[in-house]
């Protein structure tokens, strides 16, 4: 039996919503627009309890507010109350931790991410586009989701960790575990981790035989005061790149050639005006932002009115609030020069991603090198696109066809 | 007139350096920093508004000089 079949399907997303239902998944903003207008704070008792705020003001004041939410879990699953999930560090720091050991957790990473080390990557990834893109040469007809677009992070990812880079398929295996299976009952959940688990183990003591020049080095040697990171935070950590580096720039990469691929005027003008690119990547961010965090209520509380329990979920939907009319003119139209853009793509507040310079990079690069090779493409069916469930948004299937 | 970022506000979100890379920079840690003293003319005050415009952070002020 497969999921769908398992649940009753939303028939009011107001009141009983679930961010894998098909309908959301398939096609979210309507869905959003409606309980923007109408709620705009919408609420299901799926998961155990829920809310979802869907104005930019308002998910801007949760992603601020460290006092009532804390971010000990991310992902909405039907467990709130995993062993390993003590605040303020959480599973996977920094994306789990509250202040004060958040401040620290990011510290720990941030300099590897910073502009100056992630700009010295960029021939690497032209080179990795490069080698993907000569795999369909010559093809009049390909599938550049499951042929391109999933390929670009997963191969920055495990060279930073330092990972074999013929894992890249486990990977995705892990990534689809973490945030696509969140609908399956604990029991069944639980053990789907020990693979990932005995992994990371594998390669913490691979590199604590072999010590080298990557990320998982860093992190098993830092010190700070003196003293190295527990083991279980250098684990977390890792995680965390593997999993938020990996899905989520692929999602970001696949959304915009799913666009250029069915609006032939902005490709047209890319491919014209290449200066405009970094205009353009803030505008694929916005209009098809991938990642939708969450939050638990830390006690009971009013916001705006709405009785908040403790433990309840929130969904954060970054990508909802970069529709909000309020905050963007014609807030539902792809405008690919667009000047005025303070979008939330990457999260507002103390856990903006730490990955945001190095997703730029990739997409601003990936689109780069595609259309270079592809001035003009398009869907052969439109119909044959599908997405990816969950809290990281994105289409997996994109066939295309090479127009001379 | 003068471009300060407040530092307090910055989260590091890089909009400012890429949309004005004469007027801001960053830090090891990727947090923006205004280059110079921050002082603009009529040519940059246009550009300092828009990375201004553009910070989802709302951290970015321009202020009076003295
Ligand atoms: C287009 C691609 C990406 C998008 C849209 C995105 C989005 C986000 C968002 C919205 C958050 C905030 C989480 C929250 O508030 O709970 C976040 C956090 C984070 N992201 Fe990304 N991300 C992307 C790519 C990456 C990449 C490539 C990495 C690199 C390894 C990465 C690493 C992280 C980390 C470590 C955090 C946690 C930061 C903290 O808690 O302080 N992300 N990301």
């Amino acid at each position: 039996m497969s999921l769908d079949e398992l649940k009753a399907p939303v028939t009011d997303f107001a009141t009983d919503w679930d961010h894998t239902d098909p309908a959301w998944v398939h096609d979210p903003y309507p869905i959003w627009e409606k309980l923007r207008t109408s709620c705009p704070v919408a609420h299901t008792d799926r998961y155990g309890g829920a809310w979802f705020p869907t104005t930019h003001q308002m998910v801007s004041d949760v992603a601020n507010d460290t006092e009532h939410f804390t971010s000990r879990l991310v992902v909405i699953t039907n467990n709130k109350y995993p062993p390993n999930a003590e605040a303020p560090i959480g599973g996977a720091p920094p994306i789990t931790s509250d202040p004060p050991f958040h401040q620290f957790a990011r510290r720990v990473i941030l300099p590897a991410f910073a502009p100056g080390p992630v700009n010295a990557l960029e021939d690497q990834v032209r080179a990795l586009c490069r080698k993907h893109l000569d795999t369909v040469a010559g093809e009049d007809a390909f599938d550049a989701g499951l042929r391109y677009a999933q390929y670009i992070s997963p191969g920055v990812i495990s060279k930073m960790l330092g990972f074999p880079e013929a894992d890249e398929e486990l990977f995705r295996d892990f990534v689809h575990l973490v945030l696509d299976l969140v609908d399956l009952p604990i029991h069944e959940r639980g053990p789907l981790f020990v693979p990932m688990a005995e992994y990371f183990s594998a390669q913490i003591e691979d590199h604590l035989a072999h010590p080298r020049d990557d990320l998982t080095n860093y992190l098993l040697h830092v010190e700070f005061n003196g003293e190295r990171l527990s083991m279980e935070h250098v684990r977390g950590t890792m995680v965390l790149v593997l999993v938020a580096g990996i899905d989520t720039t692929w999602s970001a990469i696949g959304s915009a050639l799913w666009h250029l691929a069915h609006h032939p005027s902005d490709l047209a003008r890319l491919v014209a005006e290449p200066e405009l690119m970094p205009v353009a990547v803030e505008e694929f961010l916005r209009f098809y932002a991938p990642v939708t965090m969450a939050r638990l209520v830390k006690d009971d509380f009013d916001f705006y009115g709405w009785p908040m329990k403790k433990d309840d979920w929130v969904l954060l939907g970054f990508p909802a609030a970069n529709r909000d009319p309020e905050m963007f003119s014609d807030a539902d139209t792809f405008v690919i020069d667009r000047a005025l853009n303070r979008h939330a793509a990457f999260g507002l507040g103390i856990h903006r991603c730490i990955g945001s310079n190095l997703a730029r990079m990739e997409l601003r690069v990936a689109l780069e090198e595609f259309i270079a090779r592809f001035p003009k493409f398009e869907l052969t069916d439109p119909t044959a696109v599908t997405w990816a469930p969950g809290q990281v948004r994105g289409p997996r299937s994109i066939p295309v066809r090479v127009v001379a | 007139m003068k471009v300060v970022i407040d530092g307090e506000l910055c989260q590091g979100q890089g909009r400012c350096f890429s949309i004005a890379p004469s007027l801001f920079g960053f830090d090891d840690l990727g947090d923006g920093v205004v280059l110079g003293d921050g002082t603009l003319t009529a040519e940059t005050l246009d550009l300092a508004r828009l990375a201004q415009a553009n910070c989802p952070e709302h951290a970015i002020f321009i202020e009076e000089s003295s």
